[in-house]
């Protein structure tokens, strides 16, 4: 398979300032008002390590927990499935979908059925989802997967939805205002719940002790899914299990502040079984994950509840789009996940970073996102999926840093090339470094060499 | 005290003067034995950035050859000294090596926790002056509090700074973006690299900072080579420079 090349997908956004201003502009506010909202809990880290504990604790004893999960939704009338892989999802939920003559569904957003590849799965079987969240409808529309895994059309301007809807929805091309935007889009769903035959939604946190689950939207798009329809199919994935209705509280209150800055979510619903007259199916996937569970090197990963912290902080996300990374998860939490999935494809994801360390401090549940960067680069140079250019460089690089003897050589070839090589060549196409940067003007002297001739004429400075 | 001036190979060749600065400033204190290793040495970090670390053992065992023995190592570089801390783990860790890993300080961490400098006396710098406290030094080393981190709010740079006499602190106003060097970062993403500088310094032009400093040498080099190409006016100096009492305008 192809391998995805982060740096060469991101040179379109990188130089489209209208675009990549008002992303960075727009998810650098975030972080800002999450910074705020943060501020103002005192007990904040504390909540970030309890989080994180509560989800060691749980993913350390994950099969206890799915179990008394099962066993309670169970009891409380929802019909319970398990995948092992992508395929089977898709599979369970044709099946439920065939067995109800299902035709047209209305989805909430979930990562986890994008990772499924669910949508093209049933497109291709006949029955028609619609995304009932804006950003992914907009991205639907537009053909395109989600840019972030919270704000899903972030990286378009006002502009990109007025001609989508114009093109798509027959809105009037003229007319860039939010708020006309939006009706536009609501009175098209409307069509769509009227007509539907059965609802989706992903699943934030689901409560073993209780046996029910947890949906957070901003737009009550996963409540109309749910609640209007005869059907309702959630997709969970395994490490989405919390101990107790008490945790639920802890994460909440760490999830949407962490996502968007807002106190809380606008709808926080709990769906503990089936309304009457209405059939509930909840299917749990592992897709990887008892892999990932299984991996010391990064197994913490799993404690992710997709908040997209990391993304909104990270100053290489923001500027590069999500697009970029060509994956279903961008940003930082992306390229320590992604290479899980598909080591050879994902290969260049650990790269894109500056190791600013960010994504770490904002987690609310304290992946160690920034050691795993490192880690991956590790794991690809054992596994040889490092680029060729990438060894060639280190080879080289460790001859010369190997010894003193070697070093100070190699010192002396880099000062000379600054000193004595043109500056048309040193600022050519071959240099990367000099489309933003002025070469460093070499000192006329090392500190070696100022040292040695210290030391000779012995000239103390002063004393305290 | 005996300590070692460790002196990384890119300061040697680019920054001869924060060198010199550093070098100055700890010859300063009485207390103080130091001992400059005339040889060049590597940390190994480029190496572990690109994850290469298990072919740095040569590299672990030449430094370590060098260093040991000191009661402390003093580095006028945190991204080196939090490698030497954090990652030096190609070679085998023996007493001599834990030792030193122990005893490795940059310089700020070196005069703010160990000398507990509470005076300056000779350093004086009469200007607005950008802080910028490089992402390893600040989330790794622990030199300030990192805007992201609700806990209460400390800087050792600033600190240090503080004791200078007529020096404002500023700072540009996202106060602790990443500049875009990250090492290999600004060889293998350069646009990317070359868009985050370039916000970095247009940051500090919008607030009316022309003078910027701090405890990493290669975040001024890429912000004072990126303010160069863009005709932004700013000077940067490494922190000892102005600790020093050595910075010249």
């Amino acid at each position: 398979m192809k391998q995805v090349n982060q740096v060469k997908l991101s040179e379109s956004f990188l130089k489209d300032d209208a675009h990549r201003e008002s992303h960075d502009k727009n998810l650098w506010a975030a972080r800002m008002r999450r910074d705020e909202v943060a501020r103002n809990i005192p007990e904040w880290e504390e909540m970030r390590e309890l989080a994180s504990r509560i989800k060691m604790h749980t993913l350390a004893n994950l099969d206890t927990y799915l179990e008394e999960f099962e066993k309670n939704a169970l009891a409380n009338g929802i019909h319970v499935h398990w995948a092992k892989d992508a395929q089977e999802h898709n599979e369970i939920i044709y099946q439920i979908f065939a067995e109800h003559n299902v035709k047209v569904v209305t989805k909430g957003k979930s990562m986890l059925m994008d990772e499924c590849g669910m949508r093209e799965y049933m497109g291709e079987r006949g029955i028609e989802i619609y995304e009932a969240d804006l950003g992914e409808r907009i991205q639907q529309l537009d053909d395109e997967p989600a840019s972030h895994i919270v704000m899903p059309a972030i990286h378009k301007l006002r502009g990109d939805v007025s001609r989508l809807f114009a093109e798509k929805l027959g809105s009037d091309p003229a007319k860039d205002d939010p708020h006309y935007l939006n009706s536009v889009m609501r009175a098209d769903m409307r069509k769509n719940y009227i007509r539907v035959d059965a609802g989706m939604s992903g699943v934030n946190f689901a409560i073993a002790e209780s046996g029910g689950i947890l949906v957070t939207t901003n737009e009550g798009n996963a409540d109309i899914s749910a609640n209007v329809p005869p059907l309702y199919v959630a997709s969970m994935g395994i490490e989405k299990v919390i101990p107790r209705v008490s945790d639920a509280a802890l994460f909440v209150r760490l999830l949407s502040r962490s996502a968007l800055g807002f106190h809380v979510t606008q709808y926080t619903s709990h769906y503990h079984g089936p309304r009457e007259g209405q059939e509930m199916h909840l299917v749990i996937v592992d897709n990887g994950r008892s892999e990932r569970l299984g991996a010391p090197e990064y197994w913490q990963v799993l404690k992710c509840i997709h908040c997209a912290a990391c993304m909104n902080t990270c100053p290489v996300y923001r500027r590069c789009g999500g697009l970029s990374y060509d994956a279903i998860y961008m940003g930082p939490i992306g390229i320590v996940l992604e290479p899980s999935y598909d080591l050879h494809k994902y290969a260049q994801l650990p790269y894109a970073c500056s190791h600013c360390g960010s994504c770490g401090n904002v987690c609310p549940v304290k992946v160690p996102i920034p050691e795993y960067v490192l880690t991956w680069r590790k794991i690809l140079v054992d596994r040889k999926e490092d680029l060729l250019t990438h060894r060639l460089q280190m080879d080289l690089g460790a001859m010369v840093l190997n010894s003193s003897k070697t070093l100070e050589m190699g010192l002396k070839v880099a000062l000379n090339a600054l000193r004595y090589i043109p500056k048309g060549v040193m600022e050519s196409g071959v240099n990367p470094w000099a489309e933003h940067h002025t070469d460093p003007l070499p000192p006329k002297e090392t500190f070696r060499e100022w040292y040695r001739k210290q030391e000779e004429t012995d000239e103390k400075p002063n004393k305290q | 005290m005996k300590i070692a001036y460790f002196v990384p190979c890119y300061i040697d060749a680019f920054a001869p003067q924060a060198a010199i600065s550093t070098y100055q400033l700890l010859k300063r204190f009485d207390q103080l034995d130091v001992d400059f290793v005339g040889r060049a040495a590597c940390c190994g970090l480029p190496l572990t950035d690109m994850g290469y670390s298990k072919q740095g053992c040569k590299i672990e065992k030449n430094f370590t050859s060098m260093f040991s023995g000191y009661d402390a190592v003093v580095i006028p570089s945190g991204i080196c000294a939090e490698e030497i801390r954090d990652h030096f783990n190609a070679i085998e860790q023996t007493e001599e090596v834990i030792r030193l890993r122990e005893n490795v300080y940059d310089i700020v961490e070196f005069l703010h926790d160990c000398l507990q400098v509470k005076a300056l006396p000779w350093a004086k710098f009469p200007h607005k002056v950008g802080l910028h406290n490089g992402c390893h030094s600040l989330r790794y080393l622990k030199h300030a509090r990192p805007t992201e981190l609700m806990i209460p709010e400390f800087s050792k740079t600033g600190d240090l700074l503080s004791l200078v006499e007529g020096l404002e602190i500023a700072y540009p106003t996202r106060k602790d973006e990443c500049c875009g060097f990250g090492g290999t970062f600004s060889v293998w993403s350069p646009g990317c690299a070359g868009q985050m500088v370039e916000d970095k310094v247009n940051d500090y032009a919008r607030n009316g900072i022309q003078y910027v400093t701090s405890a990493d040498f290669t975040c001024l080099l890429n912000q004072q080579t990126a303010a160069d190409k863009l005709g932004i006016p700013l000077k940067t100096f490494f922190i000892a420079e102005i600790l020093n009492g050595s910075a010249v305008l």
